[in-house]
């Protein structure tokens, strides 16, 4: 390690690199520190508090975003290998001239939160169940004769495997369901 | 006036709610500022002794970091009343992960890895970390948790208990458990010369100002503490935690802001945790099923830096007429983290063992355990002799046992088998008392036809900004869309914590009060408003604290069904169904909300919460969401929260009981119990996993039962 050769020099180069993400349509081009992960990016950098620091290592699903329309989270990726990628946090949900998503709506009329740290990431992480079954991604409770490739219905069982991965421990679990089930077609 | 609805009972819409689920709404580490720095602190990794030295040189060398404070270099700090806030100030490890470092970095990353950098030298001592019932060290306190006295005796229980036709003595344990709220503790502080600004994650913020002014030595008019969103806290925040000072002190050290985020795999340790609790249970009843004796033995832990008592032996001071009784709190200190707070303090795990119990008991008497409830219903409260403010857990059971259709259930345990399954249900009662505390409050009418209401309530998810309005709205009897609200900054009228279930009485008060002043005023006067309007503030010290002649508590009753797989020893909840009768239910929506919030922490002490102390080093083996187990979405199925409405004039000027923690109460005993019906095997320690299942079909199988 010779890394206090950089003490005098600002930041250390050699240790950062230049990347390039589109967030919320929005092209950024930073010069990252290899060890920043995309949910450090965005509160950080890009001050986009939406997506939460629960536990930085994957275990509570606060920090789910959309990358590329996937589910992803935010804090596992490392920023400087997403160069290129689109990423929409829950701050880039609702469209041009729209007041809110569907889904933020459900949540507000559902009261599918309390104190809602957990929120956004159980947004983003909800648009991307849905589109995943809607590909035809199956999970644990999808029943196996189900044709493969079409399709998946989002039952209430669906809906809670597929959300399992974001936790709350307000316990609005049940509300969040009915949200969900609100804006499936 | 007449043509305003009222506001107060109605289901309404989170004021906050837009802001949390757009992603708006900035919590506590979310405060960015020119030039703010990030702070990390150092674990102690031994579990007692003293630091000897630190060598903080390769933290220094690596590009970003700017300080490391230790016991060395940090700030002198007045001794705090709670121990463990005395952050820095000397050599002493009194448990594993202590903070004995922080380091201060530009960013994150090098805060990070700073803090792998620190070298620690220890000088470790002897340590001891064990709890047992039998450990010499084990006393009995003066006062367990919420100042209740440690012992109490009516007649003569043993000997009661001794002659008993029926008896059930039994013991129970329930693990550490934590409060896991979603938002780590954070922190983020800023000074201007003398003056503090902190944003922390807190359930009160002007005990927190409180605390720094004492610990800091500062008048309290130069400190604000603000507490805008707070992502959950379930008691774990319900006082100043490390994260406030080590920021203030690390901002006071560098001249710049600080943000402290705690790890999430540091919570246990630093933030307190529900205590262990080895708790025997003696009833003893006659072959009618009336309780003759109850005897409720708790043993429980506590750090040696200081004591605090779960207070499980309290509800059985409350729940059942029995002419004789003992209830007694032990405590023993070992070399572990401090405990605190979590959500139902003495209730949780003590209605757990007594509800449990009353199950074994319905069972060695042949009875339903609703009527033995509901037989064993006394007239006034059994310790104390005070009359019920209200009391309507019959009512409760017997609600309860209609919607669930409980009279539909084969009471034989191992009764009803699907396949693999083995299907149960179960009962329990909750209870909770009523508490609150002085608060001061604004009322404010302006000139545009708006009314402003300023109080430090905080809401930390409970929907107080939006029941605080409602009561306002009420009072002033205008529109709810007419008032706005401040809260969660100690610039505004002081108030007390979002804890002991007591935030909406507590605060709700001083708003009913400060609204009424302001009516009588409005009445009075004609013409225009001033351009600041007419306000009047409000402050209960006297009335809110008074001494009460009633017995007063909340109440309910929980029922769950659970299915049991006999292969794999899983525990599946499919049904959870709690009814309560906890006063003026003021907002249908955030109430219920918080019922079925309550109901779902409990379903994690039952089935998948559990802590381990590591016998090494006294700390816990489950640090993190990955192996302490909250509870899923896919664990969660059919929750349903009920209630009774109660008309109670002994408790505030809104009738209403807190509703935060009850929810909890009565869980883990109704599923238990639900877990014993479907496999005609009593678990007696929590949680019920599937390889304490597993084992117990397989003992049960072994033994021919």
């Amino acid at each position: 390690m010779d890394s206090h050769q950089h003490q005098d020099e600002g930041p250390a180069t050699r240790h950062r690199s230049e990347t390039t993400l589109r967030v919320n349509g929005k092209p950024h081009t930073l010069t990252v520190d290899h060890r920043r992960v995309l949910l450090d990016v965005l509160r950080e950098d890009l001050d986009l508090f939406g997506a939460k620091k629960g536990c930085d290592h994957g275990q509570c699903g606060a920090c789910t975003v959309l990358v590329d329309g996937r589910r992803l989270n935010s804090c596992l990726l490392l920023a400087i290998a997403l160069d290129g990628c689109e990423v929409t946090t829950v701050e880039g949900l609702s469209g041009d001239g729209e007041d809110l998503h569907p889904l933020q709506r459900a949540f507000l009329d559902r009261d599918a939160f309390q104190c809602g740290y957990c929120t956004p990431g159980q947004i983003c992480s909800a648009l991307g169940a849905i589109a995943e079954a809607s590909a035809g991604h199956p999970s644990h409770v999808t029943d196996p004769t189900a044709p493969s490739g079409e399709p998946v219905p989002l039952d209430r069982d669906e809906i809670r495997e597929r959300l399992s991965g974001n936790l709350c421990r307000c316990g609005a679990y049940p509300r969040i369901v009915d949200a969900v089930e609100d804006v499936i077609e | 006036m007449a043509s305003v609805p009222t506001a107060v009972g109605a289901p309404a819409e989170r004021r906050e709610g837009r802001e949390k689920v757009t992603g708006t709404a900035r919590y506590a580490a979310e405060q960015p500022q020119p030039g703010r720095l990030h702070a990390r602190p150092v674990p102690a990794t031994i579990a007692r002794g003293r630091v000897t030295g630190i060598d903080t040189a390769a933290a220094l060398e690596m590009p970003g970091v700017l300080t490391v404070l230790t016991p060395e270099n940090a700030p002198r700090l007045a001794e705090p009343d709670d121990p463990t806030l005395a952050l820095l100030q000397d050599s002493r490890v009194p448990h594993h992960g202590w903070f004995v470092a922080l380091v201060v970095a530009e960013t994150l990353e090098a805060a990070r890895a700073g803090a792998a950098a620190v070298r620690v030298r220890y000088a470790a001592e002897d340590h001891d970390v064990t709890l047992t019932a039998s450990h010499p060290q084990a006393y009995v306190p003066e006062e367990a948790n919420g100042g209740y006295p440690a012992r109490s005796e009516r007649g003569e229980p043993d000997a009661a208990f001794g002659s008993a036709a029926v008896r059930v003595d039994a013991e129970y344990r329930v693990p550490p458990l934590h409060n896991h709220p979603m938002e780590p503790h954070a922190t983020t502080a800023h000074w201007d010369g003398e003056r503090l600004t902190v944003h922390n994650s807190s359930q009160g913020s002007t005990a927190v100002r409180a605390t720094l002014a004492q610990m800091f030595a500062l008048p309290e008019e130069r400190i604000t503490v603000v507490a805008e969103h707070v992502g959950g806290g379930f008691g774990s925040k319900g006082t100043p935690r490390p994260d406030v000072v080590l920021a203030a002190m690390a901002a006071r050290h560098t001249g710049r802001p600080v943000t402290v985020a705690l790890p999430r795999r540091f919570l246990p340790t630093v933030v307190g945790h529900r205590a262990p609790t080895l708790q025997r249970v003696r009833l003893g009843a006659d072959a009618d099923g009336r309780l003759t004796s109850l005897i409720h033995e708790v043993t429980t832990r506590t750090s040696r830096l200081k004591e605090f008592v779960e207070q499980a032996a309290v509800p059985a001071r409350i729940m059942y007429a029995s002419p004789h009784s003992r209830t007694l709190h032990r405590v023993v200190p070992l070399d572990v983290p401090s405990p605190s707070w979590m959500r139902a303090p003495g209730e949780a795990p003590g209605m757990y063992a007594l509800e449990s119990a009353m199950d074994e008991l319905a069972g060695e008497l042949g009875m339903d355990p609703v009527e033995l409830r509901i037989l064993n219903e006394p007239d006034t409260e059994p310790d104390s002799g005070r009359p019920f403010s209200s009391r309507h857990v019959v009512e409760c059971l017997r609600e309860g046992a209609r919607r669930f259709e409980w009279l539909s259930r084969d009471p034989r345990p191992r009764s009803r088998r699907e396949g693999p399954l083995l299907v149960g249900s179960g009962v329990a009662s909750a209870t909770y008392p009523v508490q609150v505390w002085p608060s001061t409050a604004e009322a404010r009418a302006l000139p545009d036809g708006g009314f402003l209401v300023r109080i430090n309530a905080t809401d930390i998810g409970t929907g107080a900004r939006t029941v605080l309005a409602q009561i306002a709205a009420d009072v002033l009897a205008v529109p709810l869309d007419r008032v706005r609200i401040q809260v969660g900054s100690s610039d505004l009228p002081p108030a007390p914590l979002a804890g002991g279930s007591s935030g909406t009485a507590s605060w709700g008060w001083s708003v009913h009060e400060a609204s009424s002043q302001l009516a009588a005023r409005l009445a009075e006067h004609s013409g225009p408003l001033p351009e600041d309007g007419l306000a009047a503030r409000a402050d209960t010290t006297g009335k809110a604290d008074a001494d009460s002649p009633w017995s007063r508590h909340a109440f309910g009753a929980h029922f769950a069904e659970v299915g049991v797989d006999t292969v794999t020893g899983e525990v599946r909840v499919r049904r959870l169904l709690g009814v309560y009768a906890a006063g003026r239910i003021l907002n249908a929506r955030t109430a219920r909300s918080q019922f079925v919030g309550g109901m779902t922490m409990g379903l994690g002490m039952a089935l998948t919460e559990g802590s381990t102390t590591d016998e090494a080093f006294g700390d816990f083996a489950e640090s993190d969401l990955a192996s302490y187990h909250v509870p899923a979405h896919a664990d969660v199925r059919d929750v349903q929260a009920h209630w009774i409405d109660e008309d109670d004039p002994h408790l505030n000027p809104m009738g209403s009981k807190g509703i935060g923690e009850i929810g909890i109460v009565g869980t883990a005993a109704a599923i238990g119990n639900a877990v014993h019906h479907a496999i005609g095997v009593r678990l007696r320690e929590l949680p019920l996993t599937p390889d304490r299942v597993l084992a117990a079909l397989a003992d049960r199988g072994g033994k021919g039962r």
